[in-house]
């Protein structure tokens, strides 16, 4: 008899194989986590029943085993290679194998080259993911699979890992969307993740298998893959089983397996985890504590319905929270429950009830904030809306009126600022990279078979927290995985992700050094620091001791009441008694046409014929056609471009030449393109980017970090490819042009190398590559080395024809910078004129790209801000000295834009950010200090493929409504 | 326009009585370094200072996203500072800056905003560099310091090529380590009294080296072999790779291939060169530059000829053999980070027969993206019986699961292995192939 044992992320398997390799025995459990007592009952169970006592081989396989068996004196196999084993076993004629598991994809080429992919540590888990997914649509994994079934249509989903999808997949179930589009949606996604991550450029053809969990429960998530592949893959009998029979299969030497799993009980782990101080030493300390809060308390009142009293809205992504104050500030009545994916259905309730409660209650005025704001605002007539951060500072100010420091983790999200003089003076906000924090110690309460409450109440006294780093989630994912591996208990699990949740808001949000730094009176506020053991993790952190509000997470609909007061209104135009019985509320889905983004728009209309567009990326179906084009230097880019795109080619060209636009060619479009005119060439561009250029090339992609702009240039080769062009052009330019800004003139490093990863991993058939390393700077030497490229392949070419071009392509660019610096400064000039402030989004020239900026420069502009690139201003200071080595063309703009700004008070800086970028992570820094010496806001926003701008429109919103106040506060 | 001139100068009265700091690399090559620098006169020491504090240290102080091998020569920095250990008052910190289109040209930078976030904004860093960036009073790389590092980078590539091709073999355990300790202190010693670094006694130490190397007894087994190749730092630094070299030869009982320092600095030098073939620049750092080539070559013809006379194990490619070798498959133009010297390195060890390697980089290196992923699928066309996998290293990854893609890679080694030679891995073979063949 052979067994294999197969310990994964989150469940255990096991086969038991008789001499003739039938399987006599399976088991499919969850481990929670309780690897070797499971482990051990389960081999217990096997001795009893089906060995009686005979020995047996016995090997482990699967994440989770790897250690552990060796520790044991088990056999251990790597689990993609026991699948390989079990499949040239089992079944001998497939080509290719995918299979997804609790937190791995792994695609097995079956061939000679026998080539095996994982995903990266970087992409998460597909299980996880899906698990993840459906608890947020508050479904099971096969409930979920029963609502793809139905899908009419498709979203685009980030599918990279949890946290991004759960940014895209959130504002969309707050918008209404049906359920069944966003299931199909998410498994859509998986299917993309795997192709795009692990293929490689590979091409998944012939005879597919399917295995593991997600593809052998999920049926939908097999057709979706059908489809994306073209095929119809095969999942087998066993499909669960595959790395417990490879493991099997692997078996050699016999021993009577009780002794094997006795070893296995008796495993303590290794203690090879790093340790931190408990939380609490004892219980008095812990009394200590809880006595010290229990003093900030809201004043609390009756609700006296002859006085006016003033509501308040949080509509959050995940929760929604109500407060109702009267004229004295006194919190009378409250609410805080899940949104349930309606917030809508929510409001409506906690008003019904509120009324007939209180059939004579007079609202004065009412407010609303959060991600549903705008929806809840036309739903209900309510009087005002303000951003998230202005309503927690207001409420924070209400308890401690000194406060220096207000930090909020939500579920979804953690907002953090810091105050001087009463105003506004930073804010943080996280990235998608890593927020989901107080919803992360939700889903993982869950998915080790806790409540939230329970599993946070465990950590306050576990005796040493497990050290598992300041990371994104997913990381933390298999940080606890090892923790649970080296046998970490339960209580000391829980408090380590406490401390790292802490850890991930000071130091990879607020990016703090010391607690000197955040100021003395801090606020804590937001539904996660209602856990005692974060709260404490924070206060141990930072080593001060902070306000936390009993009411922290109310905090949001605490201050958008006080908003309310502070206007100073008699009567509400919120909806009456009458008015809400006989609201209606009705969706609608359609696809916006008015620019290529196509958003998905869902309309939502409300009785009395109101009506509210959401999932819009910009103001255009709401403000009509031409909304944030005007007074926005990038859509002046765009427009320059699209009309050098479509020129007229020339007759009879010599050759058609392919330009992707992307990286180094998007500044220098009109330079190439007079110089292969100008020899009578016609060029082809790929025009600008949208997702399906992503989808188009995603398949080639061999690193699944770089950034996005670069992922683009796949797809942007293929599409010329697809239009048979004879050649692309695509050269590797160390060097930029030298703007002598700073110290040298680079490209980072993917800007000026990216074309020979194109070239190693795109199947070019017959079309030319034509990627020679050049530099603009010394034009004569320039000159002999294009002549010199493109002689290799059309020998007719004259040096004096070449010499020609250049000077052409050299003058052309002059225009295309001449003209933009000429429109900058007339857009600059008439915000000025008109009294509208000026935002410098500053980025990389290829940011100007429809599909890598999402659209932020439209959405800067709808707010009533004019939009200028970075080049527009960077001419306009004297070099400078700064404190990092200033060798980036590109970079060198931002650090002069950043300068010059600092002068201006109408003007803002907002940087773009490309997720994964190594050079970003030193400009960030440097933007921000030249800024803030200067005592500006700064504003970062990080883009990747994400394309959710809810928490950008925060962003944006939150620094309009501090520049205003700080001008309010000084001119008062 | 340069970069603020705000820093703290290392003075020459600093010279007498600061201790310099040195973050840790490699510890056989740095070891010898260490004391070229004693002999020169400064205080200095190696720092040994690991484990999460040296993270933690660094996660606090340099920004997050910032590439995984600043943030812990910074962690380690700022951590031995914090230790007590050292007067802060009396002690200065010594960095490499080699320039270039990657961001770790700005390590220094980063390490000096991070000391004034930490307090510690008085203490003096030190630019190491050939190019004469930054002039301090107190610190001048003379050219027979010059002389004795390439010396030491020498000596230490040969131990190390020689370790690595015996330790898995060794029939007395910890007999390889020793003879490395013990070449490394009498060399060490040498240098102090001024010998050990002129041809000849080059030459003769060399041989010396492979000879006692030779001598070492070795059990005839048969081992998987594994390339380590990428990003400098990570490839290196046992802190940064979580012990990646003791996993592959202690935990899984592979033998383990690491190209050496000196190819590192061939290709710094040859970068100029191939600026000026494709741009056009400069002459006289190209003719300078050519000098130093040149002396790097007769460097590297006395260790590849003292190995391949005295011992029976594999000698490296030169420098221009491997430069050749990796033509056609990544331009020489791409020269930030490793550029294509990493790609190179891969080629040469599946020229060797190692076909099985790790590819690691510091999560988000910008230039691994290109010369180490980006150049995985065109070497299996060209190679298709390479096996390589690429590993990400940064603070939040976990050894978990970097040691499982290994186990997939070395799993798939030892298939083919068996294929290949029936016998069992681990087995003895037969006398005549007991030691790893040239």
């Amino acid at each position: 008899m052979r067994i294999g044992l197969d310990i994964g992320s989150t469940t255990m398997k096991c086969v038991v194989l008789d001499g003739d390799g039938t399987v006599v025995y399976r088991a499919y459990e969850r481990h929670y986590s309780e690897i070797t007592k499971k482990a051990s009952d389960m081999l217990g169970a096997i001795d009893r029943e089906v060995l009686r006592g005979a020995p047996a081989s016995l090997v482990i396989s699967g994440s989770a085993g790897m250690g552990l068996a060796e520790s044991c004196g088990i056999p251990f196999v790597q689990e993609v290679y026991a699948t390989r084993v079990a499949v040239r076993e089992l079944a001998p004629w497939a080509d290719v194998v995918i299979e997804l598991g609790g937190e791995d994809a792994k695609i097995l080429f079956m061939d000679r080259t026998a080539e095996v992919r994982m995903n990266g540590s970087c992409a998460g888990g597909t299980g996880a993911f899906i698990d993840q997914m459906a608890s947020l649509l508050k479904v099971t994994p096969d409930e979920m699979n029963g609502l793809a079934a139905n899908s009419r249509r498709l979203y685009t989903i980030a599918s990279r890992c949890g946290v991004f999808a759960k940014s895209d997949v959130q504002p969309l179930i707050n918008q209404g969307a049906h359920r069944e589009d966003i299931a199909a949606s998410i498994l859509s996604a998986v299917v993309n993740q795997t192709i795009a991550g692990l293929a490689q450029g590979r091409k998944i053809e012939g005879n597919v298998l399917y295995l593991g969990g997600p593809l052998t429960f999920l049926s939908q998530l097999r057709a979706s893959f059908d489809r994306a592949l073209g095929l119809t893959g095969v999942c087998p009998e066993n499909s669960l089983y595959f790395v417990a029979l490879g493991a099997a299969c692997s078996g050699r030497e016999e021993e009577p397996l009780a002794e094997a799993a006795k070893r296995l009980s008796a495993y303590r782990g290794e203690g090879r985890a790093s340790t931190l101080p408990p939380l609490f030493c004892s219980e008095e300390e812990y009394l200590e504590f809880v006595e010290r809060h229990e003093k900030s308390r809201v004043r609390r009142g009756a609700l006296d319905v002859s006085k006016p009293v003033y509501l308040g809205v949080d509509a959050g992504s995940t929760t929604i929270k109500m407060a109702v104050i009267d004229g004295e500030k006194r919190l009378v009545c409250s609410d805080y429950q899940s949104n349930n994916g309606s917030p809508v259905l929510m409001v409506r309730r906690f008003l019904t009830d509120l009324y007939e409660r209180y059939p004579d209650i007079r609202i004065a005025s009412a407010a609303v904030t959060g991600y549903g704001e705008e929806l809840i605002k036309n739903a209900f007539g309510m009087d005002d809306g303000l951003v998230e951060t202005m309503a927690h500072f207001t409420a924070a100010r209400e308890f401690m009126p000194e406060v220096d420091f207000v930090i909020d983790i939500g579920g979804q999200d953690i907002k953090c600022f810091k105050i001087k003089n009463g105003v506004i003076e930073n804010i943080f906000l996280n990235e998608a990279c890593s927020s989901g924090c107080g919803s992360f110690l939700q889903t993982f309460a869950g998915a080790l078979g806790y409540k939230t409450e329970d599993f946070a109440r465990l950590g306050l006294f576990g005796d040493a927290p497990v050290e598992l780093g300041s990371r994104c989630t997913v990381f933390m994912n298999s940080s606890v995985k090892q923790a649970q591996k080296d046998g970490a208990s339960i209580e000391n699990i829980s408090a380590g992700l406490s401390v790292s949740v802490v850890k991930n808001a000071l130091y990879k949000v607020i990016r703090v050094s010391s607690k000197e730094s955040l100021g003395r009176n801090i606020v804590v506020q937001g539904g996660t620091f209602y856990n005692d053991a974060v709260l404490r993790a924070f206060e141990k952190e930072m080593g001060c001791e902070a306000v936390r509000p009993d009411i922290a997470g109310l905090m949001g609909a605490y201050g958008a009441a006080l908003h309310a007061l502070s206007k100073g209104r008699e009567k509400s135009t919120i909806l009456g008694p009458q008015e809400l019985r006989d609201f209606t509320h009705e969706e609608r889905e359609t696809q916006c046409g008015l620019c290529s983004n196509h958003c998905r728009l869902t309309v939502n209309t409300f009785g009395g014929g109101k009506k509210y567009i959401s999932g819009n990326k910009c103001e255009r179906p709401i403000k009509g056609k031409n909304a944030g084009e005007d007074g926005n230097l990038y859509a002046e880019k765009r427009r320059y471009l699209k009309a050098l795109m479509e020129k007229e080619p020339p007759r009879n060209p010599r050759a058609r030449i392919g330009l992707p636009l992307g990286l180094s060619l998007y500044e220098m479009a009109p330079f190439w393109q007079a110089f292969f005119e100008t020899l009578g060439f016609e060029t082809v561009f790929s025009g600008f980017a949208d997702r399906e250029t992503y989808l188009l090339g995603q398949g080639t992609i061999p690193s699944d970090t770089v950034c996005f702009p670069a992922k683009l240039m796949h797809g942007q080769v293929q599409r010329l490819l697809d239009r048979g062009v004879d050649a692309v052009f695509c050269p590797c330019m160390t060097y930029n042009f030298d703007e002598k800004k700073g110290d040298n003139h680079f490209n980072c490093p993917v800007v000026a190398y990216y074309p020979e990863v194109l070239s190693a991993n795109i199947d070019w058939g017959d079309t030319l590559f034509i990627a020679d390393y050049i530099d603009v700077n010394r034009k004569r030497h320039f000159t002999g080395k294009m002549t010199e490229i493109l002689r290799r392949y059309f020998p007719g070419l004259s040096a004096r024809e070449v010499k020609g071009a250049v000077e052409a392509a050299f003058a052309a660019q002059r225009r295309y910078r001449e003209e933009m610096l000429r429109r900058g400064d007339e857009i600059i000039q008439r915000a000025r004129a008109r009294g509208r402030p000026i935002v410098v989004l500053a980025g990389r020239p290829y940011h100007i790209d429809p599909e890598v900026s999402h659209g932020i420069d439209k959405l800067i502009a709808s707010f009533g801000a004019a939009v200028v690139s970075e080049d527009a201003v960077a001419d306009r200071v004297k070099p400078f000295a700064t404190s990092v080595l200033n060798q980036w063309t590109y970079h060198a703009r931002m650090y002069a834009a950043a300068r010059y700004v600092g002068d201006f008070p109408d003007m803002q800086l907002v940087q773009l950010i490309s997720f994964g970028c190594g050079v970003d992570a030193i400009t960030t820094d440097e933007v921000r200090e030249i800024l803030e010496s200067k005592g500006k806001i700064c504003t970062q926003i990080k883009i990747d493929e994400i394309t959710n701008l809810g928490a950008v429109r925060i962003r944006l919103r939150s620094l309009f409504a501090a520049t205003e106040h700080k001008e309010g506060s000084l001119c008062r | 326009m340069p970069v603020k001139n705000d820093r703290v100068p290392f003075t020459k009265a600093m010279k007498k009585d600061y201790t310099v700091l040195i973050p840790m690399m490699l510890p056989i090559h740095f070891e010898m370094m260490k004391n070229v620098l004693q002999n020169e006169g400064y205080r200095v020491e190696l720092l040994q200072n690991t484990g999460p504090s040296v993270v933690e240290t660094g996660l606090k102080y340099v920004q997050n996203d910032t590439c995984y091998p600043a943030l812990l020569v910074i962690g380690q920095m700022i951590d031995a500072l914090n230790s007590g250990r050292y007067d802060v008052e009396r002690t200065a910190l010594i960095i490499t800056q080699t320039g270039g289109g990657c961001r770790a040209s700005n390590y220094i930078h980063l390490l000096r905003k991070a000391l004034k976030k930490a307090g510690y904004g008085g203490v003096p860093v030190i630019s190491l560099n050939p190019a004469g960036l930054e002039r301090n009073p107190g610190f001048r790389l003379t050219l027979s310091m010059l002389h004795k590092f390439i010396a030491a980078a020498i000596y230490g590539d040969l131990m190390m090529l020689l370790q690595n091709q015996t330790r898995p073999y060794e029939a007395q355990p910890g007999a390889a380590q020793a003879l490395v300790s013990r070449w490394t202190a009498s060399l060490s010693a040498g240098f102090n009294r001024g010998v050990g670094y002129r041809r000849r006694e080059i030459d003769e130490n060399l041989r010396k080296i492979c000879r006692d190397f030779a001598a070492l007894p070795l059990l005839p087994l048969r081992k998987v072999k594994v390339g380590v190749v990428g990003e400098i730092y990570v490839k290196y630094s046992a802190l940064a790779n979580n012990g990646l070299e003791n996993f592959l030869t202690e935990e899984e009982g592979c033998e383990v291939r690491v190209p050496g320092l000196m190819g590192f600095l061939f290709y710094c030098c040859d970068n100029r060169l191939e600026d000026a073939r494709l741009y056009g620049s400069h002459r006289f750092t190209a003719w300078l530059t050519g000098f130093l080539l040149r002396y790097f070559e007769r460097m590297e013809r006395s260790l590849i000829g003292a190995v391949r006379e005295n011992t029976p194990f594999e000698a490296p490619m030169t420098f221009y053999e491997m430069k050749d070798a990796v033509k056609g498959v990544i331009g020489y133009g791409t020269k930030m980070g490793e550029g294509w010297l990493l790609t190179g390195e891969m080629v040469e060890l599946i020229r060797q027969g190692v076909q099985n390697v790790v590819c690691t980089q510091p999560f988000g290196c910008l230039p691994n993206h290109i010369s180490g992923k980006g150049m995985i699928r065109r070497l299996r066309n060209l190679y298709p019986e390479s096996n390589i996998v690429p590993i990400d290293y940064d603070p939040g990854a976990t050894r978990v699961n970097q040691e499982n893609r290994i186990k997939l890679m070395l799993a798939m080694a030892r298939e083919r292995m068996e294929q290949e030679h029936p016998e069992r891995e681990g087995e003895a073979v037969s006398v005549a192939e007991a030691v790893p063949a040239r």
